[in-house]
């Protein structure tokens, strides 16, 4: 049970090898949380992180999940509620990047993109915002992005899909206002992780624990929008009034 | 006119977002507005035959599948009078005052009567509740559940409970006092509502000559100062609080301003006020309009507004007849103050700490000027004693309220540090109060925890009884 300082007991990550949401739960345990729950394609790879909060007393286990095969979010985290009670934080944390230029070629490559980090974000968002409905209280934290705002041509195909799970997200913080639920949507900037190595850093590049803890300090406010850095906050209106033309040539 | 079987019976409930005093934690629960103790009885002690699943698809099955606690003001501070996701008893309907014996100087009402309606009702005719807490909203049953106290420090609520009906899963309504189903009746006593339901009860009064106090106010320099006055003065005075500035720091950390007083005689008013001694007249209460956003309360408005508070009170020391309600509760005067905290709310932390561990006092005031954490009107009191409630938060020695803007991301490490501080001593948090505290720190506050739950469980097997303070605080299992 969430208590009236903003700590938590439990949390589930669906993405549960995202680094960004892996620096979260961090954070997390280093106060009161003391569930953690990884849901993963393939439990085995997550032997080592949950080795590594088990050492710290945490009770954390690993389920299998598949963000694309969305007929069965709702059961697996049915399952979820059933093994461990009441959740207090879901962290929507998987996605999909791609290869832009193979997004832009090859259909397969596009609908995976988007199956996963929008479709499959939806229905899982949505499984759990009825068991959160039920369970009368909780915080489901969106890793969105900057790029939802004005999606930058590198990435484009990935960026529009976040741009709808970020509007999807916010809309569903509304739906439940009043229900005892929260939506937080995360907008971190470029974040030097597994998914961007190689990747050329934007300005305001920032690092996973810096994000993980801005989560943190999201849900402990129930903040609907945290940016990470907090500048982006100013600066992404600002980027997105930019007329078209200036904004192609920004183009790296 | 036919009668529905029970059930199939339509009760009155709703979804609502609860939440405590301190204006965190909200969640959504199913109020349920019973009419009558009949309902109340009829609904909890309904058979269970145990043969029904946990599974989602039998929910509809299970008229309160998440459990249920009543409420009753809402006073407490954090989550003791929610369950999310389940049923909630608003029990304010069930306010009569069932019968007042003047010669026995009882008063039996029904549990969702509040002090301020007896007030309104005892003063007038001489009667005055033995303790009475720092508001004057708060229900007989939610007094119950918390075993409040007040400026009273022979004893706190439970103490002067005659006798009282809780409503059972397991046996329906019984009668429990400290002489009937003893161990049931301290179980309730501080058992944040969590073995029964409280009907009705039976309250043992205070005589009194006059609806006025004669209170005696003087101005201590620090907290040290304040704590050796209350201990060599406390004497002659049934009632006593100090307000402590804890934005002052140095020489003058903890200065404060020591109220005591009595139940003044007839010959203590002035002349004019003779004639209708017991005159209780509802005093003005300007409303706090609207919800500001947090921040308006900042350590530099608060440490103003303790100034003023310090300076408002005389220099020297003052004696002076003063009503009830400004003696008692100052701050039920202003309607809805929980609000001026803002939308982020706030928290309160009241730890007791037995005699002789003072220093732990001035330690936690000394953090907090340090933290710049500020907290406006902070008071500190005493108690002679504790009772026989397994959970009472009432024991032997000082405690002190502090009201914390929530906000600060420094404010959570630091309660736990007090916690670990107030274990140490020997001491605990007010359950009532707390919103906060692990289930770790609160486990080792309450070593009787263990036969509570003995109890407990006799009375509710099924673990029907639930709120989000018994989540948070694991205080069901075993």
């Amino acid at each position: 049970m969430r208590d009236s300082l903003g700590d938590v007991e439990s949390v589930l990550v669906l993405g549960g090898r995202s680094e960004i949401a892996l620096a979260a739960v961090r954070a997390l345990v280093a106060r009161r949380t003391r569930t953690v729950i990884l849901a993963v394609r393939d439990p085995a790879t997550v032997t080592h992180e949950l080795a590594e909060l088990r050492v710290a007393g945490v009770d954390a286990s690993a389920i299998t999940f598949d963000a694309t095969a969305f007929a069965t979010h709702d059961g697996v985290l049915r399952d979820v509620w059933a093994t461990h009670g009441d959740i207090d934080v879901v962290i929507v944390a998987f996605a999909t990047m791609g290869d832009e230029d193979e997004s832009a070629r090859d259909e397969r490559a596009a609908r995976d993109v988007i199956d996963t980090t929008f479709t499959g974000a939806v229905t899982a968002m949505n499984a759990t915002a009825d068991l959160m409905e039920r369970q009368g209280h909780g915080s489901i934290v969106v890793l969105s992005s900057v790029a939802a705002m004005r999606p930058r041509q590198k990435i484009l195909t990935y960026a529009a899909a976040k741009a709808g799970l970020d509007a999807y997200a916010r809309g569903l913080g509304d739906r439940l206002h009043g229900t005892g639920v929260d939506v937080t949507v995360v907008r971190p900037g470029f974040v030097h992780t597994r998914m961007t190595a190689g990747k050329p850093p934007a300005p305001f590049a920032t690092d996973a624990p810096t994000v993980g803890k801005a989560i943190v300090e999201g849900i402990r406010r129930r903040s609907p929008v945290v940016f990470v850095p907090d500048v982006l906050r100013a600066a992404m209106p600002v980027l997105q009034l930019l007329p078209r033309p200036v904004w192609r040539r920004l183009r790296e | 006119m036919t009668v529905s079987p029970p059930e199939h019976r339509e009760y009155a409930e709703a979804p609502e977002l609860l939440q405590g005093w301190g204006g965190t934690s909200p969640s959504r629960s199913i109020v349920w507005h019973p009419h009558d103790a009949d309902e109340v009885a009829q609904r909890l002690h309904a058979p269970h035959d145990g043969t029904s699943t946990e599974s989602e698809d039998d929910v509809d099955a299970d008229p309160m599948p998440r459990g249920v606690v009543a409420r009753g003001l809402g006073r407490s501070y954090g989550d003791a009078a929610q369950n999310a996701g389940g049923h909630v008893l608003a029990a304010t309907a069930l306010d009569r005052v069932l019968e007042l014996d003047a010669d026995a100087g009882t008063v039996r009402c029904e549990a969702g009567a509040s002090l301020e309606m007896l007030l309104h009702l005892l003063v007038p005719l001489g009667w005055f509740p033995t303790v009475v807490p720092g508001t004057r909203q708060v229900t007989i049953g939610g007094a119950i559940a918390s075993d409040v106290h007040g400026k009273f420090r022979h004893g706190s609520f439970c103490d002067y409970v005659e006798q009282a009906v809780l409503v059972t899963p397991a046996h329906g309504p019984i009668t429990i006092s400290a002489t009937e189903h003893a161990d049931a009746f301290w179980a309730t006593a501080g058992g944040m509502g969590l073995t029964g339901t409280v009907t009705e009860a039976t309250l043992r009064l205070h005589p009194i000559e006059t609806s006025a106090m004669v209170v005696d106010t003087v101005r201590c320099a620090d907290v040290d100062e304040c704590m050796a006055a209350m201990v060599e003065g406390d004497g002659p005075y049934r009632y006593s609080v100090a307000w402590i500035d804890c934005l002052a720091k140095g020489r003058a950390l903890g200065r404060s301003i020591l109220e005591r007083g009595n139940h003044a005689r007839v010959d203590d008013l002035p002349a004019r006020h003779r004639g209708k001694p017991l005159a209780y007249p509802s005093p003005f209460q300007p409303v706090v309009p609207f919800t500001p956003p947090s921040g308006l309360l900042n350590p530099l408005t608060i440490k103003a507004l303790n100034e003023l508070w310090f300076r408002k009170s005389p220099a020297h020391p003052h004696h002076g007849v003063r009503s009830i309600p400004s003696f008692f509760h100052p701050l039920d005067n202003i309607v809805g103050w929980n609000r001026v905290y803002g939308t982020r709310g706030f928290v309160q932390y009241q730890p007791v700490v037995p005699y002789g561990q003072e220093a732990v006092i001035r330690r936690m005031l000394e953090q907090l000027a340090v933290h710049g954490l500020a907290s406006f009107v902070s008071v500190l009191k005493r108690f002679e004693g504790a009772n026989a409630g397994h959970l009472s938060f009432p024991a032997p020695g000082w405690t002190l309220a502090l009201d914390i803007p929530v906000g600060d991301p420094e404010l959570a490490p630091l309660l736990d540090r007090f916690d670990e501080w107030v274990l140490e001593a020997g001491g605990r948090v007010y359950l009532a109060k707390d919103a906060r505290v692990s289930p770790e720190h609160f486990a080792a506050m309450y070593p009787r925890l263990d036969e509570w739950r003995a109890v407990r469980n006799r009375l509710d097997p099924n673990g029907l009884l639930n709120s989000d303070l018994a989540r948070r605080l694991h205080m069901l299992e075993k």
